[in-house]
């Protein structure tokens, strides 16, 4: 059983006997020699952004594309550089990388672990990327990043907030700059605690996939160590989109704070139909009635419109944070396409300049360099504070925002308000964390 | 030969001819060049061409020739895909047992189902196969996580037992699927001048699986069941009456296009071994519905060219973006360059689904026979500036049901 | 037993929405004989019908006002809408507040209007055609019509709220005895379910009390024989497409409150639209209605803790077990006629 690539560059060694029957007179590649998967031969090197185009999240994906496009043209030297110039590592001078022009193919995930693995595949073998970086649900980056590990690229993930993505399914090729959900809750209990006293009885509403069951989890852990109890945790379906009859129910629970562990559209229906109920302006055990939906997004947050006003959560980074490095890149990118970029933007425009800084610094495109060059690499000035890459599952430490739901909004992007920033301490957790056993990063693979 | 008439023997060939060198086919840009993005024959898709081919010939059995419209093919699919990953999890990397045993699987999975649906005809039928293939979607993708590991789907991980083979190579990864020692995923680079053609061995491993499933479909099309399934088609209660008993030629043909799909997802698993939820989704049920119906149902080569169709928009079409077609059109002055930009801009890229649904509409209306009709008609417009008379009696024996 | 009174609510709420789309759909399939796959995706523009007409009445100048600034730190511009400078700020308020009842009158004409070119300038010719061709090319016709709204409205679900006056819930609990809080529904939610009824009954009374209605049912029962008496069946049934089209516009516009309009809404309802119709039976209006409030219900039960700890799950696939046990037991749906679809 020998271990060989899926690439369109590598040279069949075990399956000689199909060769000889076609090879006829030929000109063998000079890339047999290569070392790893897809090494960049020319003056250029190409990246693959996987993001939903078609399907629910298709306005995050556009939004992370823009990123992607910011973050190449600053690379390649155009435009003014934006978090590049504030980045602590300086080796990134706007001449690509390690000199050769950066590309780059793009693809469509349509938020199924099919066709993004479909997609990147196409990628790989097709186009020749050196490194994958995308997606817009934890279900599509744990299922690509399963696939960069055999192809012998790296992965960039993009927007998974699941623990599993560097959990039990983490892996050596994979990298995720965006926080989880055992940050989200750490950074949320101190604060739901202060607003809401430590008496309170939670009901969760919680969509039934793998992503909501370790939010629930997480949150759930968290806030009853503070003191609250948890009163009922009820799965709903992810094809729901009426959530009146899991809603319902929830005055009459004895519960007085609702939890919604919903992403996306599921997010603005329960949300939107949770505020219909008028549960927020009822008592019950003499406190008002509260709602907190733990993972925001601000471009979904605007379907649900004027109810997320009060409502709070947690989220990446927002473009309201006042540190250089925000502020050099919501001008940059505000300036491209007239309005702030997104958590999901922000996340994939790091993760491209943390890779193009990686390889500067391995001075080599060998994912198995990129790797040792990413691991427990500690930066700054990227819009997140002072972070760690951590060697042990490669996972981001970095400060988590607690936002609300703005009440007066300036503009149709001003909806959310930056509550607290919890520093990193707060929300890192020993490697071995029982939320995250299970699974083992294995080696890095070069491919070829 | 191989009990075929020559008609039918000269379209295996062709097919044959087709698939096996469709390396070449598929790659008629050089890489260099700005077309180079239509190029389909890198081994992923090409692997999907054959492989889709085979769930629509499959589902050809039952819907072209019985007429009856299953909405729910893909849940056996799905279950085939389950099966052959638990195998690769539990006993060896070798795709034959995973094959076999998703073939078998499906099997038993649409005899039970079909059993059920096939009580019913038309559009209760219909809603029966589908409802089944929902509720087998909406379980894996929740209640049943252990056995489907739900959203991120069934993966091979480094602490699978598997008993015949190592859990994990020697550098630590996960081993790969392979046919007796000929790995998968291994690929042999052909470069002449410009042009790049890869050989993969598990597109031929699919690609042979393919035309053996294409044969044993001519077979069935012409043998007295196939006639029996069409007599289903055009008369049922004549046929009751006739004192036959429908009953079991169509829950043959059913369990027979079951299997079909579940070899197909067998060997979707193994050429890249996971099994997401989604391929049970009715609109993969959907899908193979319109592959067939767009490549013209119930002739033998149309859900091929329809799969096909289907795979190269999702794959191909949906990673034109804007900074392609400004290579593309950048011999225009600049101008003129992003008017035309702006105007191809919403049928591509993201835009892939809304050329999809023109090209359904368009195919439906306008060839109603689908591109099987399409193709006939470009033949005849050829023939008939040769001989007219030949023409009319060549399409005439063709049957386009 | 409150919560029992809470899921029948919640079952007469999804009810509506299923009745009204299946209505409409039956409405196609019983007179024009037709598998409209992009029924769902009619419902989905009525709803942006409704997004469309909040939008217009928020068409906006900008004033320039250097006292703010916007995200970069340029001045910010500030918007004044139309409407309000024409009405003044209250009634120009109130009008937009009122977008989404106003969209009613507005989503007919348009709706009636989509309906016609559809049945005349596509659907006309599918009638002869095999159903597999009708499902492929209206399905077709669904994607495009998604995408387009697609392309201009973005992906993500766009807020359209009720008028003020709708918003929070009203306490049925104290109407009946229980303490307060114990039985609360939406009032939008109960205008919906209002809603629906009337037109579900205004469809009955159309088709069972006047002329043009007598002959549509006559015309669905047997098409041919009332060809022959000489009268233009195909005029009406081209009519009563558009009035199908219009009852699934309408139920669009007034579901837009309740979940954001977003452009794949439509494929979300088709399939479970179809297991009504067919639940009710193919081509039975009054089965159409009925299964709608029946599964509407059921699934509302199947969603109570209680149930779920029984059977885990069982929220996720009650529609489609009860269609099939339906389907089992009787042959032909609620009330279905024979040989009706089944070739």
């Amino acid at each position: 059983m020998s271990n060989s690539n899926l690439t369109r560059r590598g040279l069949m060694k075990t399956s000689a006997l199909a060769g000889a029957g076609l090879a006829l007179p030929t000109i063998f590649t000079a890339s047999s020699a290569s070392a790893f998967t897809n090494e960049p031969t020319g003056g250029t090197v190409t990246l693959g952004f996987n993001v939903p185009q078609s399907g629910p999240y298709a306005d995050e994906g556009a939004d992370e594309l823009r990123a992607y496009q910011l973050a190449v043209e600053h690379l390649n030297g155009g435009g003014d550089g934006g978090m590049m110039n504030t980045f602590s590592s300086k080796v990134l001078q706007g001449g690509g990388i390690l000199g050769k022009k950066v590309e780059f193919v793009t693809g469509d995930t349509q938020t199924k672990s099919d066709a993004a693995r479909a997609s990147a595949k196409s990628m790989i073998e097709k186009d020749g990327a050196i490194m994958i970086t995308g997606g817009s649900s934890s279900g599509v980056a744990v299922a690509v990043q399963g696939l960069c590990q055999e192809a012998g690229v790296i992965f960039m993930a993009g927007l998974t907030h699941s623990n599993d993505t560097t959990g039990k399914d983490k892996k050596a090729n994979g990298f995720r700059h965006f926080f989880n959900a055992y940050m989200s809750a750490a950074a949320l209990a101190p604060v739901l605690q202060k607003l809401y006293g430590s008496e309170r009885k939670a009901y969760h509403l919680t969509a039934d996939y793998t992503w909501g069951w370790t939010q629930e989890e997480s949150i759930a852990a968290a806030t009853e160590a503070m003191g609250w109890e948890t009163v009922n945790k009820v799965r709903t379906p992810l094809a729901a989109t009426d959530f009146s009859s899991y809603i319902a129910p929830v005055l009459n629970s004895g519960a007085d704070v609702l939890v919604l562990n919903h992403y996306g559209g599921n997010m603005v229906n329960s949300l939107t139909n949770a505020v219909q109920f008028g549960l927020r302006e009822k008592q019950v055990n003499g406190k008002n009635f509260e709602i907190v939906v733990p993972l925001y997004s601000r471009l979904m947050a605007r379907g649900a419109g004027e109810n997320v006003k009060g409502i709070h959560g947690s989220t990446n980074w927002h473009w309201s944070l006042q540190d250089d490095a925000s502020k050099a890149f919501v001008k940059s990118f505000g300036e491209k396409y007239g309005f702030p970029p997104s958590q999901a933007a922000h996340t994939v425009y790091c993760q491209t300049l943390l890779y193009a800084d990686a390889v500067m610094r391995a001075g080599s495109f060998n994912p198995c360099a990129v790797v040792e060059a990413l691991e427990g690499f500690e930066f700054d000035g990227l819009g997140n504070g002072k972070t760690l890459y951590r060697a042990d599952d490669h996972q981001c430490f970095k400060d988590v925002l607690v936002v609300r739901g703005k009440e007066n909004p300036t503009s149709e992007f001003d909806l959310l308000e930056v509550v607290e920033v919890t520093p990193a301490a707060q929300v890192t957790y020993p490697a071995d964390h029982p939320m995250f056993a299970g699974g083992a990063l294995g080696n890095c693979n070069p491919g070829a | 030969m191989l009990g075929l008439n020559k008609k039918d023997l000269s379209l295996l060939l062709i097919v044959a001819f087709l698939a096996l060198c469709a390396p070449f086919i598929l790659n008629p840009f050089p890489s260099d060049s700005s077309l180079a993005q239509f190029n389909a024959g890198y081994p992923d898709l090409m692997q999907r061409f054959v492989i889709f081919g085979i769930f629509a010939i499959g589902f050809n059995i039952l819907f072209g020739l019985t007429g009856y419209l299953s909405f729910g093919h893909a849940a056996f699919l799905g279950v085939g895909s389950y099966s052959a990953v638990w195998m690769f999890k539990l006993l060896s990397m070798n795709v034959v047992p995973a094959i076999v045993l998703s073939v078998i699987v499906a099997g038993l999975f649409s005899v039970v189902i079909g059993f059920v649906s096939l009580r019913r005809s038309g559009i209760y039928f219909s809603i029966l196969t589908l409802a089944f293939a929902q509720m087998s979607f909406n379980l894996a993708y929740s209640v049943l996580t252990p056995i489907t590991n739900g959203e991120t789907g069934l993966q091979l991980t480094l602490d699978d037992p598997r008993i015949l083979g190592a859990s994990r190579t020697e550098s630590g990864g996960i081993p790969v699927t392979n046919f007796f020692g000929l790995d998968m995923r291994d690929t042999y680079e052909m470069v002449v001048g410009p042009w790049a053609f890869q050989f993969n061995n598990g597109y031929y491993l699919c690609a042979i699986l393919m035309l053996i499933s294409f044969y044993l479909a001519i077979r069935i099309f012409r043998s007295p069941f196939g006639m029996m399934l069409r007599a289903i088609k055009s008369n049922n209660t004549r046929m009751t009456y006739t004192g036959l008993n429908a009953r079991p030629y169509t829950l043959a043909a059913f369990v027979i296009s079951g299997m079909y799909a579940g070899l197909a997802g067998g060997l979707l698993a193994s050429m890249d071994p996971l099994a997401g939820a989604e391929r049970m989704q009715w609109t993969a049920s959907g899908e193979v519905v319109l592959m067939t119906i767009l490549g013209g149902a119930g002739t033998l080569i149309g859900p091929v060219l329809g799969a096909g169709f289907i795979k190269y928009f999702e794959n191909i079409f949906s990673k034109i973006n804007d900074g392609v077609l400004h290579t593309w059109f950048g011999f225009m002055p600049d101008g003129l360059e992003d008017l035309v930009v702006t105007l191809v801009h919403p049928f591509v890229g993201k835009g892939w689904h809304l050329t999809l649904g023109l090209v359904f509409m368009l195919v439906v209306i306008f060839l109603p026979g689908g591109l099987v009709e399409g193709g006939q008609r470009i033949g005849r417009l050829f023939r008939r500036k040769k001989s007219g008379d030949e023409a009319k009696k060549s399409t005439q024996s063709t049957p386009a049901e | 037993m409150d919560a029992i009174i809470l899921q029948i609510l919640n079952g007469l709420d999804k009810g509506s929405a299923y009745a009204l789309i299946a209505l409409g759909l039956t409405l196609i399939f019983g007179t024009l004989g037709v598998v409209n796959f992009a029924h769902g995706a009619l419902f989905m523009i009525g709803a942006f019908c409704a997004v469309t007409l909040q939008r217009i009445l928020n068409i906006s100048f900008e004033t320039i006002d250097p006292t703010r600034t916007d995200f970069l730190g340029n001045p910010m511009k500030v918007k004044t809408t139309y409407v309000e400078t024409w009405f003044g700020p209250e009634v120009g308020a109130s009008i937009i507040d009122w977008a989404v009842p106003l969209a009613i009158l507005f989503s007919i004409p348009i709706m009636i209007g989509i309906g016609f070119i559809m049945e005349r300038g596509l659907i006309k010719h599918f009638y002869k055609r095999p159903h597999a061709d009708q499902i492929l090319v209206t399905f077709g016709l669904a994607i495009v019509l998604q995408e387009v709204i697609k392309f201009f409205y973005g992906a993500n679900p766009i807020p359209t709220g009720a008028p003020d006056v709708f918003k929070g819930s009203f306490d049925f609990g104290m109407l009946l005895g229980f303490e307060a809080n114990a039985i609360i529904y939406p009032y939008w939610r109960l205008v919906y379910f209002a809603f629906a009824a009337v037109i579900i009954g205004a469809v009955f009374s159309f088709l069972q009390f006047t002329t043009f209605g007598m002959v549509v049912r006559a015309g669905m029962a047997d098409r041919e024989t009332v060809g022959l008496l000489g009268i233009n069946i195909d005029k009406r049934f081209t009519i009563m497409f558009g009035i199908a089209a219009a009852v699934a516009g309408l139920a669009g516009v007034m579901y837009a409150p309740i979940n954001s309009p977003n452009y794949h809404m439509g494929m979300d309802f088709l399939v479970l639209s179809f297991v009504v119709v067919v639940v009710g039976g193919m081509g039975s209006l009054p089965g159409a209605v009925l299964a709608g409030f029946l599964l509407g219900i059921l699934e509302s039960f199947a969603s109570m803790n209680e149930i779920k700890s029984i059977i885990p799950g069982i929220d996720q696939i009650i529609i489609y077990l009860v269609a099939i046990i339906i389907l089992l037991t009787r042959p032909r749906g609620l009330m279905g006629r024979k040989g009706v679809m089944e070739d």
